[in-house]
């Protein structure tokens, strides 16, 4: 399952339901992304996550359906926020369940790599400088690139 | 044909979204952005460094080489940084 929206989510409440009554479910893995100060001088106020409405959406649920084909999931989530963010809020979850762990460690893993460089999100830091739009990193794309064998939507 | 902008593109054009109607010989991609880089100096400076830019046809991914018809959404963005 996927979800893109402004509000808040506890990841908490959403592990708990995605498992609930699965008892085929020995592991479940979970990443949580939060707001960073990437100016790490304390310098960001906030960001905003501007997005693509529908092509977001069709590339989270092609992303999910390209780890489901390759790990043999129990469940799987993936919720993504948009809007204006503070440092330390919550931006996205991946939540991957399997019968055994290590399924669940890489497809958590390969989702929040492949979302990275291709689910269309851009960040606006407001610092006490002014706003400026975030640059890609490289390091993402390297991550993403291990997984690349089948990559049919990074070509 | 519909065009979207988003990020410093946006910022840049000072628009988001608008409808055009490209000359015929406008069949891809590729030839969509030399058009588009024809049209004034805030396009041609936008659109200068073509690296730097992702295009979405019909919210895919898209090549310089794919085509591009009357009635599709096509987008311009940066490369992406959510997570």
């Amino acid at each position: 399952m996927i979800r893109v929206q402004r509000e808040d989510f506890d990841p908490g409440q959403e592990i708990a339901a995605l498992t609930a009554g699965n008892h085929a479910v020995g592991g479940l893995a979970v990443f949580v992304g939060l707001v960073r100060d990437l100016a790490s001088e304390g310098g960001l106020k906030a960001m905003t996550l501007e997005h693509y409405p529908g092509m977001t959406e069709k590339m989270l649920t092609s992303i999910e359906a390209e780890a489901r084909a390759r790990w043999p999931l129990e469940e799987s989530l993936v919720i993504h926020r948009y809007g204006r963010l503070e440092p330390g809020d919550r931006i996205v979850l991946v939540a991957t369940a399997s019968a055994h762990r290590q399924a669940a460690f890489e497809a958590c893993q390969f989702l929040i790599d492949w979302l990275k460089t291709k689910a269309p999100f851009w960040k606006l830091e407001e610092t006490s400088e002014g706003a400026h739009w975030v640059e890609a990193r490289a390091g993402d794309d390297e991550a993403a690139q291990r997984w690349r064998e089948t990559d049919k939507a990074a070509e | 044909m519909r065009l979207l902008y988003f990020a410093w593109l946006k910022t840049e054009l000072g628009t988001s979204a608008e409808e055009i109607e490209p000359p015929a010989e406008v069949r891809d991609v590729r030839g969509l952005i030399a058009w588009l880089k024809g049209r004034d100096t805030k396009f041609a400076k936008a659109f200068s460094d073509e690296s730097a830019i992702r295009v979405a046809v019909n919210q895919d991914y898209a090549r310089p080489g794919d085509p591009v018809d009357a009635g599709d959404e096509v987008a311009f963005f940066p490369p992406v940084t959510g997570g």
